[in-house]
């Protein structure tokens, strides 16, 4: 039985803040989920992934964001309660259909659960989603540790239901990786099928009836409003005169703050758990009780500027400062300590530093940045390609593991903004410049954002080589499956999608499959693109070294070693390849025999044949 | 109750997630508040990941920059490079079996004997324990159990208020059967390099 399946009210359980989303969501009688997987959002419908196997709970890893938002958000429309997780961006791609749910309505709860990533830590932005709450103009909740995260999704799917509106569920990196103790409250049975009682002027958003909605969801906001005022979610603690407001994990560093500098007495904090609508009434309250205040929020000053407007437009003269106060800044995450400078900074009290150790004269440390693994694929097919189309080629690249082209000695990532960019970028560049374009993208990417550029790309009679890299799995998020992958060693069963069709379908007359640890024969059809006038796309086929061993899809080969006989030492594999199954010894290049997975790519590159398999 | 603060850095692959979870269950079973965060991502594909496990009366579940009691390293480069988290009276437990970053073979940068790397550690540093975890691993019977080792060595090390049966019970229950025995073998020799 999966854990979060523990019939157990009452106990406390060692949880991962998404693991408590998910069981929140479990103890809210979750009955439909979708999503399309994004870090740090990941491990919850991983979860639920696991637990459909068990349990009616109906759950899909949908091609991408939006289609996730329009599935899930017409099973809560027929009365399901139904969890959309996404990562920041990902709510960029849902944005659209989420824009109009929230004029629609839901009638089942339907909470988004969105993971913000402030530092960045596996995102290429750090937008602030919660800017969508505004503009959605749907309530925005923000829990700070794990029980929270379990008890205010349950919250979140009530608050739905009575509102009729998606809620979005605000986290952050920290957040969702967060690991505590959670006290379990009791599960509930989710709904299987419902009836769909049709209602034209309410489900069908015409200008007529979307007026009509307009003025709906503005009511159901000032609702919401009212409620928020109410809310255990939001706390006045304390009852100093010295003013802190905050959210999310800062309400942490804020905690801790207090009682390091020992001014937990002269402070009240007000801790916004459900920040939008924003509790106006309660947010006076405090500033009554308060001389002055700081606003500690990562990212943008959002409630900063609300609480300043508010402040103005109710002739309140004290002063609010957040951002610029101390090292607070809209970059990056926050930290204890920053938070505690901050506080000292603006009430005026000592704030001891800790004695920070010297670090001059160390050595120059070699750097460990992340890597393609040893027997990735993706090398195989970035060495190919370099091969035939060297350094002067650009090279659009995507979102996923294959990312790590960008570093040397391959070099082959040239423009990224977001999923799907690399095949209209290489529309754009193909356009733009007469130089040769190769674009890089994943097989599950090519599914969430990928067909639409290639048939414009088509459509246009743009000129470029798209690389799709079929590895199987969507590596990156944690080997979730996609519409290409063989489902069955995972215990689900799902149709299969031929990426080979659809690029035949989308008009592609220029198409290779290859096998990239083939070598010499990828080299030639990738030859046959470099020559070809008009749009390739090369399928590279070959599964994930490491999913393919963790689902035993993949037999264990035997490891190579360097025959040093042989070998006169050009080093061309360790150069051309980085495995980081390759390393040097003295000036000899040697294989790591636990890291090699054997996949033979470095033999094919050795012109002396001195790599060779271990015999026994 | 007295808080602790706790960094455990290790190369993706060696086990850091497990053990700053096995700490989280031994605190909860005897009833300790705690915390753990961890940075995951693209730290994985052979990256540095880090953890940090916070035990008493703290909320916050990250350690700023010279705020760590106890730093437990699983590779010394990883180690030296951590320094920013210690202050001189941070109790520092390092591995002292190299793991070369790719970028040493391509010729970016080289990997400084460990000798230099602990000298530097010990200029800087009031206790410094190294020892080498990757040799007791293999002793132990299991290569991948080097994190059971560093366990060991951290409650070997008295740091902290938890102790070894909390810990073994933790691991009894949480880490698999098949690898039960070597892991608690790992973790009373890296108990026993410390004592």
């Amino acid at each position: 039985m999966h854990k979060l399946l523990t019939d157990a009210p009452g106990k406390e359980m060692l949880l991962l803040g998404n693991e408590a989303i998910a069981r929140g969501a479990l103890e809210a009688g979750l009955s439909f989920s979708a999503c399309y997987p994004g870090t740090p959002s990941s491990e919850i419908p991983q979860q639920f992934f696991d637990i459909s196997k068990e349990t009616d709970l109906y759950f899909e890893y949908s091609t991408n964001e939006k289609v996730a938002m329009e599935v899930g958000g017409t099973a809560a429309v027929c009365g399901l309660r139904t969890m959309v997780t996404v990562k920041l961006v990902g709510l960029n791609v849902a944005a659209d259909p989420l824009m109009t749910l929230a004029y629609v309505g839901v009638k089942g709860g339907l909470v988004i659960v969105n993971a913000d990533d402030p530092s960045m830590f596996s995102s290429q932005n750090e937008q602030d989603n919660r800017y969508y709450a505004r503009l959605a103009g749907i309530p925005l909740l923000e829990p700070t540790n794990a029980q929270e995260m379990k008890d205010f999704t349950v919250s979140a799917f009530d608050l739905s239901e009575e509102l009729e509106l998606p809620i979005l569920l605000r986290t952050t990196t920290r957040l969702n990786h967060v690991t505590g103790g959670v006290v379990l409250g009791e599960l509930k049975p989710g709904k299987s099928k419902v009836v769909f009682q049709k209602n034209p002027s309410q489900y069908v958003t015409m200008p007529a009836n979307a007026r009509n909605m307009h003025k709906v969801l503005l009511e159901k906001f000032d609702r919401a409003q009212k409620i928020a005022e109410k809310s255990p979610l939001n706390q006045i603690i304390g009852d100093g005169r010295w003013g802190i407001v905050t959210n999310g994990v800062s309400f942490n560093y804020v905690k801790d703050a207090l009682s390091d500098l020992g001014i937990a007495h002269k402070v009240s904090i007000l801790k916004l758990g459900f920040s939008w609508p924003l509790p106006e009434e309660l947010c006076l309250k405090f500033m009554g009780q308060v001389d002055k205040i700081l606003v500690v929020e990562e990212l943008e000053p959002l409630n900063e500027r609300e609480l300043q407007a508010l402040a103005q437009r109710k002739g309140i003269n004290k002063r609010i400062e957040g951002k610029g106060v101390g090292a607070l800044s809209r970059l990056l995450e926050y930290n204890p300590g920053m938070v505690r400078q901050a506080v000292a900074e603006h009430f005026g009290v000592d704030c001891p530093m800790p004695e920070l150790p010297d670090l001059s004269g160390l050595p120059d440390l070699p750097g460990r940045p992340p890597n393609l693994c040893a027997g990735c694929p993706h090398r195989a097919s970035f060495y190919a390609v370099k091969e035939v189309y060297g350094e002067d080629t650009i090279y659009p690249n995507d979102i996923g593991c294959y990312t790590l082209g960008i570093a040397p000695p391959f070099n082959m990532a040239d423009f990224v903004i977001c999923m799907g960019s690399s095949v209209s970028s290489a529309c754009g560049f193909s356009q733009a410049t007469d130089q040769k374009v190769v674009g890089f993208i994943g097989d599950s990417t090519f599914f969430h954002s990928g067909i639409t550029g290639l048939i414009n790309g088509v459509h246009n009679n743009q000129k470029f080589t798209l690389v799709i890299l079929d590895n199987g799995t969507t590596a990156m998020t944690g080997y979730q499956i996609n519409p290409g992958v063989n489902t069955d060693p995972l215990g689900v069963d799902r149709t299969r999608v031929s990426i080979e069709d659809i690029v035949r379908g989308c008009g592609v007359k220029d198409v290779h499959v290859i096998k990239p640890f083939k070598v010499n024969k990828s080299i030639e059809a990738i030859k046959a693109t470099k020559a070809y006038d008009g749009i390739s796309v090369i399928i590279s086929e070959e599964m994930c070294a490491l999913f393919g061993k963790a689902t035993k899809q993949i037999k264990k080969a035997r490891p190579f070693y360097i025959n040093h006989e042989k070998c006169k030492n050009h080093q061309i594999c360790v150069q051309k390849l980085a495995c980081p199954a390759m390393y040097l010894d003295g000036d000899r290049v040697e294989i790591n025999k636990d890291l090699c997975t054997g996949c033979m790519v470095c033999a094919q590159t050795c012109p002396e044949n001195a790599i060779m398999p271990l015999k026994g | 109750m007295e808080t602790k603060k706790i960094v455990i850095i290790a190369v993706g692959g060696q086990g850091n997630l497990l053990s700053s979870r096995l700490l989280g269950e031994a605190a909860l079973s005897k009833k300790m508040p705690f915390v753990i965060s961890e940075i995951h991502g693209m730290a994985q594909r052979g990256g540095i990941v880090e953890s940090a496990v916070l035990l008493g009366d703290v909320s916050s579940p990250i350690v700023s920059a010279g705020e760590s009691d106890v730093f437990l390293g699983f590779e010394p480069l990883e180690t030296l490079r951590g320094l920013g988290k210690c202050t001189r009276k941070t109790v520092v437990i390092t591995n002292t079996t190299p793991l070369p970053p790719f970028t040493v073979a391509v010729g970016q940068g080289s990997y400084p004997p460990v000798d230099e790397i602990l000298d530097q550690l010990r200029a800087r540093i009031d206790r410094v324990i190294a020892f080498d975890g990757t040799a007791l691993a293999a002793e132990a019977g299991n290569p991948l159990s080097l994190n059971m080792v560093m366990l060991g060595a951290l409650i070997g090390s008295e740091t902290i208020p938890l102790g070894g049966e909390d810990v073994k019970n933790a691991i009894s229950t949480s880490t698999k059967k098949a690898f039960l025995d070597s892991n608690l073998k790992a973790f009373d020799l890296g108990v026993a390099a410390v004592r």
